[in-house]
């Protein structure tokens, strides 16, 4: 049978989007935009402590108030909950993981939801939210995750007796030979500041009762179909009575990719009261609400010899669970567990994670999710032990790059592709590396307030989730596969059914790219649908850069078996063997015939009209497939950060950014350029400008966008990228997904060149972000 | 309440508000102009950036109360005679908007730039806009779009 053969016009191609006319002139479809009539507006009252006990609440005087339609405290509607709120990844057997539900009378941190009121809109609900009486029986907070393991420290669950949540090891001793043995060990201990992912459109929820006995909820959410299977078990309902419909969604970055409280107090009010309710939360809000990300302590070692050949390394980690466990927060450090070697090949792996309960905000996924937090402190390393060994620290790097692929890493996985040193010289190329140390040598000489630094971040990560037998052997409940249906219709036009779920990443549009490709159609024809449970009724969603290498894959599998229905079809109408024909550009042609040939569009119609179909076969033209990758996918690349820092005041700026990445197959430049520049961003404010912190008593200290500085444009240079590319053989397309690479490398090159900036003062540490205080004292320190 | 005459996209309202009515909810709950959209409750972001009197104004700051009698533009009364605005078509050019929540409040806070002659260089635009968040593009595209829809509606001129 002759192959599949897809003329490619449109991948590869900056196709511009079919999504933006309607978010350009004011037209998304934004959960808040939505108010049917008789909606009942809801409003969560939280507790202003991190850790306090309600011994009193009275909702009275707030039921009476104007326009108020009902109003509940945890008490009232304990029964409504059939299981707690869902962790999905008990990442041990033993792992502590203390029931929560979507109202407390025991509050863990602030901001954890103890009353809702309702009205009849949502300035008569915030009034009368004002207006519950509660008595509070404040406990002792544990807020600092590098201390909560302390004896002595206070605990976030007093019954459980200690804020330790797991611990989780991988060791892959294959030398047999001790890490302190190496002739040189460099050690060295950062802290991950905690961030707040700060999609600009905050959480929003809307669930309207239906008649019978069903519900749908409008959701600001990644994951329709992940809520759709644990509202309905929560609440007890059948998942035939929920409906979840994502619309247009304002970003998310991981905060969306969970089961909120409020989506399920939504769901069961609606029900309850026969009425559509309605949340939107505030910014502020989202700063306790919403989960945050990081807030991890690492202590990281290599063991090399002198000459630079790294032998071991071992990571210990504390990481930040927050108050309860969400969705997946235990599982976020595991998510780099595999690539604490960086792009390197070291014989000998050890890392372990321990979880740890603070009376904080829940941790979860946030863009790169474990492992950002694990190429921080790699590529901070990797420049510490340069400097110890007095080696170039470029060169350390090439010397340990992996060279050959396939390439089994010494944690077990296999790394299917990548050139690591190709990325390496194209960011040369770009950055001009001999004219930035000219400057930087100049500014040294002359005393310069403002110096010159550079710094390199050299990576790899590991995406696209995920390989379902995997995430099962690493306790992950669900699968981690993708479902796509193609359907030809009778006219010509296609559709296309996909389960993952974009809220900016341009779904639409490169989907479409995919298809028509592989059809051999025009992509006007192509209309691509998501994110609403009873149209794509199976998905995983869309997080982990899994979107494209795992759902764009499916649409490739789900086209062939359109194609090899319709070949099929055209063999039994042409009188021809299927194999005999060709297909291509839409058309298959008989073999040695070119004029005897049919288009895949009559074939949609001949399927249709179903009047001369093969003894046996269905009508219509319609393929489903679901995709489970082998592997997960690889992208790599390289990162060069130049800043200028002024030595008397301390700030820090960004003058260039260069990044060099390898991302596989690139369906649509400009949305994949798009998704790196946004990714560099969220890295590079990660090193310069983001810090979520807590008082003593567990006060949040930033809770809104002008104590937590999110940068504007104002902060951030033009960016310059360039690609390799090393097309995955895992996949027919050679993807390897996009979403998080820049988050993921782009903070330790920023704080490696700051460092650069100051080598010569004598300042080898700067904690994140490098705010103007911290780079100052590093400086007086260093003088000191 | 209190009585309030708005023009908005060209269309006259008479309104009853009350005085603690914010101008961004009477678009969005009032006049049912969803485009506008809410991202902070400190006036941080720029999402609700409409035009007042020709002005670039965030709309969570001002009452609507105290937009009686004022012309507002907003993003929904931009496109023209069904063609997109200068700005609106260089977003779209440009891959400036991902998930497209900030992106009516930058549009109308980059129309404003331009029409005031502000948006003269990279470093202005981004001066420009710097009380407009995104979190999905890193400004790049955003700052190409201004860069070439500025030019544009020079030429126009």
């Amino acid at each position: 049978m002759s192959t599949t053969e897809a003329k490619a016009a449109y991948i590869g191609s900056p196709v511009k989007r079919r999504e933006d006319e309607t978010l350009l002139t004011g037209r998304g479809t934004y959960v808040d935009n939505m108010a049917p009539t008789g909606t009942a507006h809801m409003v969560v009252v939280r507790s202003p402590y991190a850790h306090a006990r309600v011994t009193r609440i009275d909702l009275d005087a707030a039921r009476k108030a104007e326009g108020v339609v009902a109003a509940f405290s945890a008490t009232d509607l304990q029964e409504d909950w059939k299981a707690a709120m869902p962790c999905a990844w008990p990442v041990t057997e033993e792992m502590r993981n203390p029931a929560h539900y979507p109202l407390t009378d025991v509050a863990r941190y602030q901001g954890d939801g103890v009353a809702v009121v309702l009205a009849e809109s949502r300035a008569q609900a915030k009034d009368a939210a004002e207006l519950v009486e509660i008595d509070w029986e404040p406990l002792v907070a544990v807020v600092d995750v590098g201390a909560a393991l302390d004896e002595g420290a206070p605990l976030a669950h007093p019954d459980l007796g200690t804020n330790e949540c797991y611990v989780w090891r991988l060791d892959t001793d294959a030398t047999g030979q001790p890490i302190e043995d190496a002739e040189v060990v460099v050690t060295r201990t950062y802290y991950q500041p905690r961030l707040i992912p700060n999609a600009i459109e905050p959480r929003a929820v809307l669930a309207v009762p239906g008649p019978s006995d069903d519900v749908t909820l409008y959701a600001a959410t990644q994951v329709p179909h992940l809520l759709r299977l644990l509202a309905a078990a929560t609440l007890g309902l059948s998942e035939t009575k929920v409906r979840v419909v994502a619309p247009d969604v304002g970003g998310g970055f991981g905060s969306k990719l969970d089961v909120y409280a409020e989506d399920l107090l939504a769901i069961a009010l609606a029900r309850r009261l026969d009425r559509p309710v309605k949340w939107t939360e505030e910014r502020s809000e989202n700063y306790l609400a919403t989960i945050h990300g990081r807030d991890f302590v690492t202590e990281y070692t290599f063991g090399a010899t002198k000459d630079g050949t790294i032998t071991h390394l071992r990571a210990r980690v504390k990481a930040a669970m927050g108050a309860y466990l969400q969705l997946v927060t235990p599982g976020i450090p595991l998510l780099g567990a595999w690539i604490y070697a960086g792009p390197y090949a070291i014989p000998n792996y050890s890392v372990e994670f321990t979880g740890v309960f603070t009376n904080t905000t829940p941790t979860d996924a946030y863009r790169g999710a474990g492992r950002p937090e694990a190429t921080y402190v790699i590529e901070r390393t990797m420049d510490a032990l340069a400097d110890e060994l007095e080696i170039d620290r470029l060169e350390l790097r090439r010397k340990n790059f992996i060279k050959e692929f396939p390439h089994t890493l010494s944690s077990g996985l296999t790394v299917d592709s990548g050139d690591y040193e190709a990325s390496l010289d194209k960011l040369l190329e770009l950055l001009d590396l001999d004219a930035v140390r000219s400057e930087q040598a100049k500014r040294r000489e002359s005393g310069a307030a403002k110096q010159l630094g550079v710094g390199f971040s050299t990576y790899h990560e590991m995406c696209g989730l995920a390989p379902s037998r995997i995430l099962g052997a690493i306790r992950y409940a669900a699968g981690g596969w993708e479902q796509a249906t193609i359907r030809y219709l009778p006219t010509g036009s296609v559709q296309v059914i996909s389960g993952t779920s974009p809220h900016g990443q341009g779904h639409e549009t490169s989907w479409a790219q995919i298809v028509a490709d592989r059809l051999g159609c025009d992509i006007d024809v192509v209309e691509v649908l998501h994110g609403d449970t009873s149209i794509s009724h199976a998905g995983l969603d869309t997080y982990g850069s899994r979107s494209l290498p795992v759902g764009g894959v499916a649409l490739t599998f789900a086209a062939d078996k359109v194609i090899e229905k319709a070949r099929q079809i055209v063999a039994h109408q042409l009188e021809v063997a299927a194999d005999d024909l060709e297909f291509a550009d839409g058309t298959f042609r008989v073999k040695g015939s070119p004029d005897k040939e049919m288009t895949l569009a009559a074939t949609a119609w001949a399927a249709f009209a179903a009047h001369d179909l093969p003894d046996g076969m269905e009508p219509g033209l319609e393929g489903t497939a679901v995709y489970d990758p082998p592997n997960f996918s690889w992208p790599g690349g390289a990162h060069a950060a130049v800043v200028e820092v002024d030595i008397e005041t301390g700030d820090a700026r960004l003058l260039r950014y260069v990044a060099v990445d390898d991302v596989g197959t690139v369906v649509n430049p400009l949305i994949v350029e798009g998704q790196v520049h946004g990714g560099v961003t969220q890295g590079i404010s990660t090193a310069l400008y983001e810090e979520g912190t807590y008082d003593d008593e567990g006060n949040m200290q930033t809770a809104n966008l002008v104590t937590y500085l999110v940068p504007s444009a104002a902060e951030l240079p033009s960016f310059e990228l360039a690609r390799t590319e090393s097309p995955s053989p895992t996949n027919p397309l050679g993807v390897k997904g996009v979403g998080e690479t820049g988050t993921i490398a782009a903070a330790p090159a920023v704080i490696n060149a700051v460092l650069d900036a100051l080598s010569h003062l004598g300042v080898k540490d700067i904690q994140m972000p490098a705010t103007p205080e911290r780079v100052w004292r590093a400086i007086q320190e260093a003088k000191a | 309440m209190r009585q309030v005459a708005l023009t908005v996209n060209g269309m006259r309202h008479e309104l009853e508000l009350e005085p603690r009515e914010l101008l961004v909810y009477v678009l969005r709950d009032r006049l049912k102009l969803t485009g506008t959209n809410v991202g902070c409750d400190t006036s941080s972001c720029g999402a609700c950036t409409v035009l007042v009197d020709g002005e670039s104004v965030k709309s969570c700051t001002v009452l609507g109360v105290q937009a009686d009698g004022a012309e507002i533009t907003t993003i929904e009364g931009l496109a023209a005679n069904g063609s997109l605005h200068p700005v609106q078509q260089a977003f779209h050019d440009h891959h400036a908007l991902q998930c497209g929540y900030c992106t009516p409040g930058m549009v109308m806070a980059a129309v404003s730039l331009i029409e005031h002659g502000e948006a003269t260089s990279e470093a202005a635009i981004r001066e420009g806009l710097e009380g407009n968040l995104c979190r999905c593009t890193g400004y790049h595209n955003i700052v190409a779009a201004v860069q070439d829809a500025a030019g544009a509606m020079g030429r126009a001129r």
